[in-house]
């Protein structure tokens, strides 16, 4: 799929990753494995047996090896979708200023700090 | 004829929703936030809307990437909140007003705006936080509106556009205005935002002058901010501060004569500049 810059697209936005066609296609099993996760019996059976789990829903290696890294800017890169990736994330009780730290190479507390600075 | 009051925003972060069971009001971390809220429960208090029009953006509990409406209408009897993953307590069903759901779809389609209907939607943190901010208590609050759920899309890029969102409101205020119960008093929520960003090596994007252009723009000039194009809402909001579109929908179905009852902005709550707004219509 072509760029489509009469469609306002793909501007570039430094460390931002635009969830689009092209995302929603390349992350479609990964992000239907994290919608699962909504329902507590997927959470325990992926935390049994994670590669099986995996195989399951269909990922490819780039996706496998970034959840078994817990990568969020591979998984990001895999078509992973934010809202999706959180609940994840949630499975090892995560909130969203350690993803936050995580992606930005900073700890929880230099996370938050971070973001107060900005007030 | 239906009448409507006014319009209510708030951002609508998960941890709120926790800070509220845990009873932090006074927290010095939550208390900058919390204080925005009781001159809204004063004005609800005063005013007992009859129905509560909830606009909102799924996070991937309603919707999954197979199906995603742009524009979607609960026709429900009620409203399911469910676990989103975390495994937090779900709060009992909202009661639905059907009747007005399909009045409002009606309308819309009529009006050239093809939206999709759901007579299953299941609600989570955009549509119940905001509901326990102004209700506390929700759903069990003896003044608890019944409610019509709408949620726009911007968890998958093309997002509509600011223009279309505030076109969009518009044409929800001529559905409002046009519902055949007499005297039925409508309030309409806009939630989420304002500037944040989750995800990515600039997660944790603020920005400060941008909310308060924004702010300021939506009570009398909201055509303004329909000139911000959706990537450079994007850029200057944050990739999850797309959410002002659930803000513009709402100022939309308020009309052109409104008074601002009170508004309040705190940065940070969780990874979010915080913000509400309380705007009432002409009689």
């Amino acid at each position: 799929m072509a760029d489509m810059p009469a469609f306002d697209y793909h501007i570039d936005i430094p460390g931002t990753t635009i969830f689009d066609g092209k995302q929603a296609m390349k992350g479609y099993a990964l992000n239907k494995m994290c919608y699962s996760f909504n329902r507590a019996e997927n959470r325990e059976a992926f935390k049994a047996d994670e590669e099986a789990f995996m195989e399951k829903y269909g990922l490819n290696d780039q996706q496998k090896e970034a959840i078994r890294k817990r990568d969020v800017l591979g998984l990001i890169e895999a078509g992973g979708n934010i809202y999706y990736l959180a609940k994840f994330a949630g499975i090892f009780g995560l909130s969203v200023q350690d993803v936050g730290g995580l992606q930005t190479g900073m700890s929880t507390d230099e996370f938050k700090d971070y973001l107060k600075s900005q007030a | 004829m239906a009448k409507i009051l006014g319009g209510i925003t708030t951002s609508h972060i998960p941890a709120v929703g926790n800070a509220i069971q845990k009873e932090l009001y006074d927290d010095p971390y939550w208390k900058p936030f919390f204080d925005g809220y009781p001159k809204i429960h004063q004005w609800i208090q005063d005013h007992k809307p009859d129905y509560v029009i909830n606009i909102y953006n799924d996070h991937g509990l309603g919707f999954f990437l197979d199906k995603m409406p742009t524009f979607a209408i609960g026709a429900a009897h009620e409203y399911r909140n469910e676990d989103e993953g975390w495994g937090l307590p779900s709060l009992d069903p909202f009661p639905g007003a059907p009747e007005l759901s399909w009045h409002i779809i009606e309308s819309m389609v009529a009006d050239e705006f093809d939206i999709t209907s759901c007579q299953e939607l299941p609600v989570d943190h955009g549509f119940v936080v905001p509901m326990q901010l102004f209700w506390p208590g929700a759903p069990h609050h003896p003044d608890m509106p019944r409610t019509v759920p709408i949620s726009a899309n911007t968890v998958q890029h093309p997002i509509p556009t600011l223009k279309r969102a505030l076109a969009f409101g518009r044409a929800l205020r001529k559905a409002l205005l046009s519902f055949p119960e007499e005297d039925a008093k409508i309030v309409v929520l806009g939630t989420g935002g304002l500037s944040h960003q989750l995800d990515g090596q600039r997660a944790g994007f603020i920005n400060k002058e941008f909310d308060q252009y924004c702010l300021e723009n939506i009570v009398h000039n909201p055509d303004e901010l329909t000139k911000i194009t959706r990537m450079e809402l994007v850029e200057k909001a944050g990739a999850q501060g797309t959410e002002f579109l659930m803000w513009m929908m709402m100022r939309g179905a308020l009309g052109d004569d409104v008074t601002e009852i009170t508004r309040n902005y705190h940065i940070p709550i969780s990874n979010t500049a915080s913000g509400t707004l309380l705007l009432e219509c002409a009689a």
